[in-house]
């Protein structure tokens, strides 16, 4: 059984992020960027159902420029068995990068996607949906925890009311919550082993995929800073003042 | 919770490599570059391995920068068509003597000893330097693993066979948690060492081949420094601003330094001090130093209305040639300030870090590919390295370090204007300065107590505000990597004889004295470390001993 | 004009109390607005959802394949609502609406907008990006708008309304490939840090691990969450996995007691999302007062236990 996991490049989660002072966007050049850390979760999950022989192979993808072939080169490091590279310099819209990973998961005839949740650059956590949608398969987002037992994946689901589980019939689509598991640490021979591997170089066109409508990203400025309220004297005033914002 | 302890033999997976070296700054990425280029001239093959310890290659990259193109010449006569990232040519030097917060003089062009002079040098971040080196190492050919850590050396009957890097997934009490990855052995013909100042092998390899005994004792100093966003209008790209005296010495010899500020490309203007760690008071901490120093017109009027972007820190070597050890010992060599190249009289450590590695890349090549087993000590690179440049142009600069140290900022710095300017560094005398750094430091109660001010804020800031702006982590369940020889020395001799200094000259606040009189004890905050190895310098009891934690630990430097 | 559907998240019979913010998001965008319940029997629903201001009416789709809100069943339904002349779906930023919202705008062919923040116009809105660390203002392109909104970002709309209530019919069909096995409430006597809507954090000036009481006991009077500043964590008063800030989690309770911190620039990181900040510290200098709602200048050890008997 095969499972696609979608990988993408970020900046870094240490990297303190600058919005650049003409408002035309943060600052990445010359800044560390890695794979976003959900699709490490993502990566680290498909290695471990591999492990337990649940599934056979496992196909990292990234959509982007040149520089995301670190990204899959990190994906097979992992454990991945092939990656794939959809290039282009475009900016990916999730729409037109779940258009690209639904039209790889046909042509590849997997089971399986499991992408993070969200990337931490756009946090804008539809790709994995989106997919499921464009496919009409089972989708089972924010997972928790992941069985698989045949043709059949029991997830747990992190949700705002709790844990809520699903069984899902494969083919399906499992987005990686942060509590899913630990990613391990790579081995330095793992990561030297996938220098040697030889990463698959596709385009959309190539895909059959037409790129979504942008949504035009006007400017960027940094989050309004916090200003100084007021000063109580007493527990009593600061009770009052809690009761006069209905908190108390 | 642990899989196998660690006292049990762990089971290590070996490569193997004709050269090894460990970091990825400018002399080992250059010696990396220049090994490869050689075996291509040559038409054969030159395997070679970088490791750094950092997230990424410029992770763990400070530096002023000034930087003197001269050995990037050498090594790419066309890195402008390459893109090599020297966008700001230095426009104009300014050089100034602050008498006090609020006084100073400029000095006229006349006067600058002409080491301090820059035509034809370029403003840059050394970070982004190192980035693009590495691109060009890796489109040669150089195999680079950032995010791993050369732990120990492999010495074997007396030759260094490469070395090990760092494992990963050891807990705090030193359990092995259930990640628990062991670090392999990458050995070599030969493994070149380019830790940087105070690098944690290159200090074990100095002391165990005995390479510095009839040297000076390397001397060191803490740089500190702030990347800014310019207020509007204060921009000038460009320009090169030095300058000496208040906050620090000006007349006396005890506590010396110089701070720098720099108008780089990109509306950023870089700002630093760099206390010589051969200070006296051990009341003093170059943190707040430098916080009040930015608060003296001649800074203050660049910085105003700007805002910070980001904070680091960094020792760095400056012993200079009377302090350079043996460069070789039997299977490798230090090179660049892990060895001690920097040009203290020109404040630059870069273009002869890279030159060094590029003369120890030259030596090592010719003798790989004329069929070398390797393991020997090469007396092939000091042997190029005395007849190049870069031997010549330390020994001219010989004498500054040590009339400063003797004579003070403004004296010394009068010695240093008639050796340069009139003597070209030749001045028939060699001064020495034969005090080890940690032996500097007076008592505390002959000290002065240093009031310094609160930070404002907006000009000057608290440690805390500036670790967070260094984007340091650590992964938290690991060792404290900073070892204390014998704990009980923090409290029971460093605190009523120096008022235990490392509250003040670690710049992070990894060192902690909380609680008093008997309830006083020592905390070691190692999340917070920037792997300057001021502590490894400074300590007047040598009790800290910096070693490398697990891999990608550390800053996050970006543009440093 | 614009015409905007909001879906309905509920449960047991509840309206989810983020809608009425969804419903303040609608009200700006301007135009009329509706709201879709997707239930077996939404009636109760329904009738919650009427009263809220500025709602035209409300669709029931009663179904009984809607018996739990799975997106798979959803999206088709919410699609073919919306090719009833709508410009605009809305959800709520739940783990509800960002499950649904996106396989729905793939059934419609269209991006969709996450985490909406603020309003400029019909097609134009501010949303987070990097953890909140930038703001960015987009322009959506032509098509129906589907978006999620940022529930702490808009206040609730009143409940003076009183819409008609419709009920509308779409095709609807469960498919065979996911099944609801069941729904746990996580059991645990105090909040879940991350997701708790008061947060109570101890510093340094705590002392000592046994002093955290002080904190913990606060804590379970007003039922909220305990962090725990990095000083804190690294004096090892409390584990790592209750530290607050870049370093550690990330949070926007509604009501955040910062008690004994100093307000390091690391920790205040970790909280800038909260909606009311008290701070509490024996220093009157202390950073954290220049972003506190309230502050109080005091020894938190009198004054915690007597807050704590006083709330």
């Amino acid at each position: 059984m095969k499972a696609i996991v979608s990988v993408k490049r970020a900046v870094d989660y240490n990297v303190r992020i600058q919005v650049k002072p003409d408002g035309s966007g943060v600052v990445t050049e010359g800044v560390k960027h890695s794979m976003n850390p959900f699709d490490e979760i993502a990566m680290e999950e498909a290695v471990r159902l591999k492990e337990k022989g649940k599934i056979t192979e496992i196909i990292a993808v990234t959509i982007g420029g040149a520089k995301n072939e670190e990204t899959l080169r990190t994906a097979l490091a992992f454990g991945a068995t092939r990656a794939i590279h959809v290039k282009d310099d475009g900016g990916i819209e999730p729409l037109t990068a779940a258009r690209a990973l639904a039209a790889i998961f046909k042509k590849e005839g997997a089971q399986l996607l499991i992408a993070g949740k969200q990337a931490i650059d756009d946090d804008a956590n539809q790709t994995g949906q989106m997919v499921a949608g464009l496919l009409d398969i089972a989708q089972a987002t924010f997972a928790g925890k992941v069985d698989i037992e045949g043709n059949k994946a029991t997830v747990v689901r992190e949700v705002d009311a709790g844990l809520e589980t699903l069984e899902v019939d494969l083919p399906a689509v499992i987005t990686a919550d942060l509590r899913l598991n630990e990613p391990r640490y790579l081995k330095l021979p793992d990561i030297m082993k996938a220098k040697r591997i030889a990463i698959e170089a596709t385009t959309l066109a190539e895909l059959g995929v037409t790129a979504a409508p942008p949504v035009k990203t006007l400017k960027t400025t940094p989050p309004p800073s916090r200003s100084k309220g007021v000063m109580v004297k007493t527990v009593d005033e600061l009770v009052a003042a809690l009761k006069a914002k209905g908190l108390a | 919770m642990s899989d196998s302890q660690p006292n049990q033999p762990i089971e290590r997976d070996v490569m193997e490599y004709d050269v090894v070296i460990v970091g990825g700054g400018p002399s080992g990425l250059a010696a990396a570059i220049r090994l490869k280029q050689k075996a291509a001239e040559a038409g054969k093959e030159i395997s070679v391995c970088l490791v750094e310890k950092g997230s990424e290659v410029g992770a763990h990259i400070l530096s002023g920068a000034v930087f003197e193109p001269r050995s990037l010449n050498e090594l790419f006569p066309n890195w402008k068509e390459l893109g090599a990232p020297l966008k700001t040519a230095v426009l104009r030097d300014e050089l100034h003597m602050l008498t006090s917060e609020t006084a100073g003089i400029k000095l006229p062009n006349l006067f600058v000893p002409k080491t301090m002079h820059n035509e034809g040098n370029y403003v840059i971040s050394l970070g982004n330097l190192c980035r693009w080196l590495e691109e060009q190492a890796v489109a040669a050919g150089v195999e680079i693993y950032p995010g791993f850590a050369a732990q120990e050396t492999i010495v074997e009957d007396g030759v260094v066979k490469g070395i090990q890097v760092g494992d990963m997934g050891i807990d705090r009490d030193g359990s092995h948690k259930p990640d628990f990855a062991p670090g392999i052995e990458l050995r070599a013909k030969y493994t070149l060492f380019a830790e940087g100042c105070r690098g944690h092998l290159g200090k074990r390899l100095l002391k165990q081949f005995k390479l510095d005994e009839d040297v000076d004792p390397q001397h060191y100093g803490i740089g500190i420094k702030e990347v800014w966003d310019a207020p509007a209008g204060k921009h000038r790209p460009g320009l090169v601003v030095h300058g000496a005296g208040w906050p620090l010495d000006v007349l006396g010899t005890g506590n010396t330094g110089g701070w720098f500020l720099y108008h780089a490309d990109n509306n950023q203007i870089l700002v630093g001090l760099i206390v010589d760690l051969s200070y006296s008071n051990p009341y003093l901490s170059p943190f707040d130093e430098f916080q009040r120093l930015k608060h003296h017109p001649v800074l203050k009027q660049y910085l105003e209305g700007g805002k910070r972007l980001s904070y680091g820190a960094r020792a760095i070597a400056k012993g200079g040639f009377n302090s350079l050890p043996k460069m070789v010992f039997p299977g490798g060599a230090l090179i660049g300030c892990d060895l001690g190249t920097m040009n203290f009289s020109k404040i630059k450590g870069s273009h002869t870090a890279m030159k060094s590695g590029m003369i120890a890349a030259d030596a090592y090549a010719d003798a790989l590919l004329g069929g070398n087993a390797g393991g020997d000590a090469l007396q092939a690179f000091p042997e190029v390295f005395k007849q190049s440049w870069l031997y010549d142009e330390l020994y001219r600069s010989r004498n500054f370090g040590p009339a400063i140290h003797k004579f003070g900022a403004l004296f010394g710095g009068a010695f240093n204007w008639i050796d340069q300017n009139i003597f070209g560094g030749k001045i028939p005398v060699t001064l020495h300065d034969t005090t080890p750094d940690y032996a500097t430091l007076k008592l505390a109660k002959d000290s002065t107590q240093i009031a310094y001010p609160k930070p404002d804020g907006k000009l000057s800031f608290d440690k805390a505000s500036s670790v967070f702006m260094s984007s340091t982590n650590h992964e938290e369940h690991q060792p404290v990597h900073l070892k204390l020889t014998d704990p009980s020395i923090p409290i029971a001799k460093n605190l009523p004889l120096y008022a235990e200094p490392a509250q003040r000259y670690c710049p992070v606040g990894v060192y902690e004295v909380l609680g008093e009189g008997a309830n006083a004890r020592f905390q070691i905050n190692a999340q917070n470390c920037v792997h300057c190895k001021t502590c490894d310098i400074k300590d007047p009891s040598q009790n800290i001993t910096w070693v490398a934690p697990e891999g990608s630990g550390g800053p996050n430097y970006a543009g440093m | 004009m614009s015409k905007i559907l909001v879906i309905a998240e509920h449960a047991d019979g509840k309206l989810n109390a983020g809608v009425a913010k969804v419903l303040a998001a609608a009200t700006q965008i301007g135009g009329e607005v509706d709201i879709a319940v997707f239930a077996v029997d939404g009636a109760a629903v329904a009738a919650q959802a009427a009263k809220l201001a500025g709602v035209a009416k409300v669709l029931t789709i009663n179904n009984a394949v809607n018996d739990h809100p799975l997106a798979a069943t959803l999206a088709p339904q919410i699609a073919e609502l919306a090719g009833k002349g709508y410009t605009h779906v809305l959800f709520p930023g739940t783990t509800f609406g960002k499950d649904v919202a996106p396989r729905t705008a793939a059934k419609l062919g269209v991006p969709q907008i996450s985490d909406v923040m603020a309003v400029h116009s019909a097609t134009s809105f501010d949303r987070p990006v990097y953890a909140g660390n930038a703001i960015v203002t987009v322009e959506a392109p032509a098509g129906t708008l589907v978006a999620t909104v940022r529930l702490a970002s808009f206040n609730a709309v009143a409940e003076t309304g009183s819409a008609a209530v419709e009920a509308a019919t779409v095709a609807g069909a469960a498919p065979a490939h996911t099944r609801f096995v069941k729904l746990e409430a996580q059991k645990s006597a105090r909040p879940d840090l991350q997701s708790a809507a008061k947060v109570v954090s101890g510093g340094r000036a705590l002392g000592s691990s046994e002093n955290f009481k002080v904190i913990f006991d606060f804590a379970d009077k007003i039922g909220a969450g305990v962090g725990a500043s990095r000083a804190a964590v690294d004096s090892g008063y409390v584990p790592n996995d209750m530290q607050v800030g870049q370093t550690g989690k990330i949070i926007a309770p509604s009501l955040y007691f910062a008690i004994g911190i100093s307000g390091a620039i690391q920790h205040l990181a970790g909280i800038k999302d909260a909606k009311v900040i008290v701070a509490i510290n024996k220093d009157a200098d202390a950073p954290i007062f220049e972003v506190a709602d309230i502050g109080l200048v005091g020894d938190l050890f009198t004054v915690v236990p007597e807050l704590q008997s006083k709330m």
